[in-house]
């Protein structure tokens, strides 16, 4: 079987052909890349609003009598602090300590959690949480992915586009919120998160009504002065904040600590998967941290996989890399040995056997004015 | 609609070559500027380099990736785009001015006869 015949192709793909989306595979869908560019997309969603087709990410529902106790075992971050209506992000861990995958949990009822989780770990992810699952656990699991599309609107005009297309239909969800919503298109969860900086929500609806509300999510974002974006802007985007990218900067290989991620990893909350061997990175130290980098000069963008180097010795590789568009400058994360993993650590970047310099810095490379 | 201009030959990798110049201006098309969108950074090719028809001999990035840059004939670099090196921009904004790349002295004037005319560029992007 080749490549494109095993692709899978979200309900909006032939919208995506009809903007000028460019195809890629990506996780196993074919995604658009960029519509009219990069760079523009990326900064339509810094000074307006963007529409990002995310139908390929995936959702689990949990629920029942023991379902907050069963994911506050399987999970990192602590769902006993989540009221119905809110949610969180978090780890799903393997015994080790390493990361099956990073993802949201909304506590949409008290007995029912609906996660979001990445497209490429949706078979995963559901792997470890069932083979943890007992009778006495007295939890339901349900894979709503292949019926679910998804749209997130980001950007400083998203109250703007939100209200031209639900009106008063809906209340704007704020930061971290879930809410169900009945509509004329069937239902609807409706999300207060992103993957940006910026303000926004994410939305998930049938995949039968996907188009319907993608068409008037587009005509809302254009009349806001906004475009349609592609994966390429949703990565310059988030790494531009500092977010990992799951595959990229996370992996079973290493811990959410040394992806710096120990905010939320709730460790006392009583056990849970992976909570030994991070206790363990906790008293002896960590072999590796991962580090934003930063090109001090003019240089090719550093891409995934280029060779990392300190002091002549290659210390690692490029996990996420790109040219920052809002900063016109190459930025990155790499793991490099915790004593020199500290800010303003001169590196080098190696690109087709030439080395770059670059240095360590704080996250996020990229702050609002 | 891509420009094409009249005077240029093109190789299907999306180079272009100016053959009434001596020596000959190389870039990248219209068309290919605007598929790859935003150049970043130009890795120049080093002046003095004799190539062959068809060598890798630069790369072009931008936001989205690298991408290579052959030669569309034989010969010897001997000059190359400095401005690129501050404002890679130009290979978007003036594909077929500005954003030439470098210049190369063909050594062998058989080979621009094997490049492509406007017309079979034309067809060839369609």
């Amino acid at each position: 079987m080749t490549e494109s015949t095993s692709l899978r192709r979200t309900p909006l793909h032939d919208v995506h052909l009809e903007l000028g989306g460019r195809m890629v595979p990506f996780a196993g869908w074919e995604m658009p890349v960029q519509y009219t560019g990069i760079v523009e997309e990326h900064k339509a969603v810094r000074n307006a609003a963007g529409v990002f087709d995310i139908s390929h990410m995936g959702q689990l529902l949990v629920s029942g009598k023991g379902a907050a106790a069963f994911l506050n075992r399987t999970l990192t971050n602590d769902v006993s602090k989540l009221s119905p209506g809110q949610g969180q992000y978090t780890l799903l861990l393997n015994d080790k300590g390493g990361v099956v995958d990073d993802l949201i949990a909304y506590r949409t009822s008290e007995r029912e959690f609906f996660l979001v989780v990445n497209a490429s770990r949706i078979d995963a992810d559901w792997e470890h949480l069932e083979k943890q699952l007992t009778e006495e656990d007295d939890v339901m699991m349900a894979n709503a992915s292949d019926f679910t599309a998804g749209l997130a609107v980001q950007g400083p005009r998203s109250r703007e586009v939100f209200q031209r297309v639900f009106e008063n239909s809906a209340p704007y969800p704020e930061k971290n919120t879930i809410l169900i919503s009945m509509t004329e298109n069937g239902p609807m969860w409706l999300c207060g998160t992103g993957y940006t900086g910026e303000d926004g929500f994410e939305f998930f609806v049938p995949i039968e009504k996907a188009v319907t509300w993608f068409r008037s999510i587009v005509d809302a974002v254009k009349a806001e002065g906004g475009v349609p974006c592609g994966l390429g802007s949703r990565d310059t985007l988030r790494l531009e904040m500092g977010y990992p990218l799951y595959g990229n900067d996370l992996s079973e290989g290493r811990s959410p600590l040394q992806a710096g991620l120990g905010f939320f990893v709730a460790m006392e909350k009583g056990d849970f998967t992976g909570r030994e061997a991070l206790a363990a990175q906790k008293a002896n130290g960590m072999p590796d941290k991962l580090a934003a980098f930063r090109m001090t000069g003019t240089a090719p963008p550093p891409r995934p996989h280029y060779p990392v180097l300190h002091g002549g010795q290659i210390v690692g590789e490029v996990c996420s890399g790109t040219q920052s568009p809002s900063l016109s400058a190459g930025i990155g994360m790499t793991y490099l040995p915790s004593a020199i993993a500290t800010l303003g650590t001169p590196i080098e970047i190696e690109v087709r056997g030439r080395q770059f310099p670059a240095e360590i810095v704080k996250k996020p490379f990229y702050r609002k004015a | 609609m891509s420009n094409i201009p009249e005077n240029l030959r093109y190789r299907d990798s999306h180079e272009w070559i100016d053959p009434t110049q001596d020596p000959a201006p190389v870039g990248i098309t219209d068309h290919a500027q605007a598929e790859l969108t935003d150049v970043v950074f130009v890795d120049l090719p080093k002046v003095g380099a004799v190539v062959t028809m068809g060598q890798q001999v630069c790369v072009i990035e931008s936001v989205k990736a690298a991408s290579d840059i052959y030669a569309p004939v034989s010969g010897e670099i001997v000059a190359v785009n400095e401005a690129l090196q501050n404002e890679p921009g130009l290979i978007n904004t003036a594909p077929y001015a500005g954003g030439y790349i470098f210049k190369i002295k063909p050594s062998n004037a058989a080979e621009l006869e094997q490049l492509m005319t406007p017309a079979a560029y034309a067809a060839h992007i369609g």
